[in-house]
């Protein structure tokens, strides 16, 4: 254990330090790499709290455009601070989380339906976005508002990318933490015993409406947060990119490619498709348009006939059962 | 508003209605019997839609010649995407098979970006409209619903009247039961997604009257096609039929009195709200 840890320190070591090494005009780019993986993970994060249970949402893209657009809304029209529009967009995405929960979970929406009625969901806020374009500019996005200055904290506007860097990293971490309170807590028993079977969980004494909509809450609070963080850093909201189906599958597929039921799942299946995208971006340019989602959809098809626990999942899978003699996929 | 606009607009729905129906039949038959929703279900009707366009267009063969390449093209699909991509999953969690044919949509999306650029390909027809009462009824419309209504009909009658159907059917009342009786299911499972893909090359051959082709062309119709799907009871044929008139004349409707986005708005949340009140289907008896 101690061991780990220290690997685990020097790790974060690493990346604390990662933006003061030198790296000349590469600097800029990294650092924006890096920032997305953070940003996309924590996203992933979020969602595999409600994903690892069987609560299959395809319709986190709601809770990401609640997030991004009620602050860049805010702060474009009413100049309203984006520190007290994330408290504002967190509390519109618990409520859509608990309009949508309480019934779902109270009349047994599950597995494919579960799936599919969030998939109606991210639809419906899509569509609205795109429908108000008045405000919104429809599907052509919306700029964020500069604040004037190259550092407003008030406006949470930096030009130094190192600020995000830092802000991302944080929430990475927290998501991290989060994630690993939720897999120690009695939650997580009461979800995988829900997961399993819901009446029979119930026959035990679990309130299973309880616990769903409590995970169901804090997935979508975190998913709103990455919203408003991914929208402060691009400073440009669209609904194509934050809210609807495509970029509800694109979180979803991130984390099923690193593994949903481990910790690290969701970093390694977003480094990996980033890595991926961005690679294949430089190396054919915008000639091969497509090419990177193209490779990206097939290795997902491969990934779930195959490797259903994921990448990183099945490495660790191996490694423990090679150390400790045979465990659970999921522990 | 004048009231004829929503007379038309009415109509319109019902014969989007028609088109809609053909989707979501042959969706909910692979969902009958697989118990699989094909998330990637539109794109394989985008791709039919594709081989329409480069048949008619760019090689120059007449419009039916190439409507028929576009069925035979989904059937092959069909029959590729469940041996690939179904079969090996066949008894893993329901979600990973849904996740599966996800992968299968993103696919099939990029890889058309990839081949034939993001423009809209249109197959021109010169058909005749006509006008009843004020009323202009494009035969561009009229054709693919009297031939989607004409399909459906054959569908029903295949799976009321030939053997093949009853064990389609059988299959999907009770998979485990068929083979106790001695039937492959594999065989049924085969058959049943040549048909689906099947109506998936029509819908492409229909479609292709009314809307031009691009790569996001699933997004469009997809999400409904689910909704439809499972509106009328997942599994449910005659639900499914009703289901896609009652959400193509929302469409329509709410799309003259307010807007496009907001008439699916409407039709999502519906849909949603029927999720909760009546889960198996508007067809279903409630519990």
């Amino acid at each position: 254990m101690s061991r780990s840890r220290l690997l685990a320190g020097a790790l974060l070591a690493l990346l604390l330090a990662a933006p003061f090494v030198p790296m000349g005009g590469m600097r800029q780019y990294v650092l924006h790499v890096a920032i997305q993986i953070f940003i996309w993970s924590f996203i992933g994060q979020a969602w595999s709290l409600m994903g690892r249970f069987g609560l299959v949402s395809l319709g986190h893209g709601a809770f990401l455009g609640v997030g991004a657009y009620t602050t860049t809304l805010l702060w474009n029209f009413y100049s309203l601070t984006p520190w007290i529009g994330t408290l504002l967009a967190v509390g519109a995405a618990v409520a859509i989380a608990a309009v949508l929960g309480i019934p779902c979970f109270r009349f047994r929406v599950i597995g494919h339906y579960f799936a599919l009625v969030t998939l109606a969901v991210g639809e419906v806020i899509r569509l609205l976005i795109v429908a108000e374009r008045d405000w919104t500019g429809g599907s052509l996005g919306l700029t964020l508002k500069t604040a004037g200055s190259d550092w407003s904290v008030y406006a949470i506007q930096f030009a130094d990318k190192r600020v995000f860097y830092y802000g991302s990293l944080a929430f990475f971490l927290a998501g991290l933490w989060i994630w690993d309170r939720v897999d120690r807590s009695m939650a997580r028993s009461a979800l995988e015993a829900i997961g399993e079977d819901e009446t029979a969980a119930a026959s035990v004494g679990i309130h299973v409406t309880r616990f769903k909509l409590g995970i169901t809450v804090v997935s979508a609070a975190l998913t709103a947060v990455g919203g408003v963080l991914y929208a402060q850093y691009i400073s440009y909201v669209n609904p194509d990119t934050l809210a609807g189906i495509g970029v509800s599958l694109k979180i979803v597929f991130a984390v099923v490619l690193g593994g949903m039921y481990s910790l690290m799942g969701p970093l390694v299946g977003t480094a990996l498709t980033t890595a991926l995208s961005e690679g294949l971006r430089i190396a054919f340019g915008l000639k091969f348009l497509g090419m990177a989602e193209t490779i990206y959809g097939l290795l997902l098809i491969i990934f779930i006939i195959f490797l259903p626990s994921g990448i990183y999942g099945s490495i660790r899978y191996t490694l423990r059962r090679r150390t400790v003699g045979p465990v659970g996929v999921r522990s | 508003m004048d009231p004829i606009f929503l007379v038309e607009a009415a109509i319109n729905g019902i014969l989007l209605g028609g088109v809609l129906a053909l989707l979501a039949l042959g969706l909910n038959l692979i969902f009958g019997v697989l118990d699989i929703v094909w998330i990637a279900y539109v794109d394989l009707v985008m791709l039919c839609m594709y081989a329409i366009y480069f048949f008619n267009v760019a090689f120059g063969w007449p419009i039916w010649a190439a409507g028929l390449v576009s069925l035979a093209a989904g059937t092959i699909l069909g029959v590729a995407v469940h041996l690939l991509i179904i079969s090996p999953i066949l008894t893993s969690a329901p979600i990973n098979q849904l996740l599966a044919t996800g992968g299968l949509l993103f696919f099939l999306q990029s890889a058309a970006t990839f081949l034939w650029t993001t423009d809209h390909k249109t197959v021109r027809l010169s058909l005749p409209s006509y006008e009843i009462a004020g009323i202009f009824l494009p035969a561009t419309r009229i054709i693919p619903f009297a031939i989607s209504i004409l399909a459906v009909i054959a569908l029903y009658f295949f799976l009321t009247r030939t053997y093949i159907g009853t064990a389609i059917r059988a299959v999907s009342q009770d998979r485990d039961a068929m083979s106790l009786m001695g039937a492959s299911p594999q065989r049924i499972y085969i058959v049943t997604s040549a048909v689906g893909g099947l109506m998936a090359g029509l819908a492409g051959a229909l479609l292709i009257f009314q809307y031009s082709v691009h790569p996001f062309f699933g997004g469009q119709f997809g999400p409904l096609t689910f909704m439809i799907c499972v509106l009328g009871g997942l599994g449910n044929m005659v639900g499914a039929f009703i289901a896609s008139f009652i959400m193509s004349e929302i469409i329509a409707i709410g799309g003259v009195v307010i807007s496009t986005e907001m008439g699916y708005v409407i039709a999502f949340v519906i849909f949603i709200v029927m999720m909760f009140v009546r889960p198996g289907g508007i067809l279903a008896k409630r519990e």
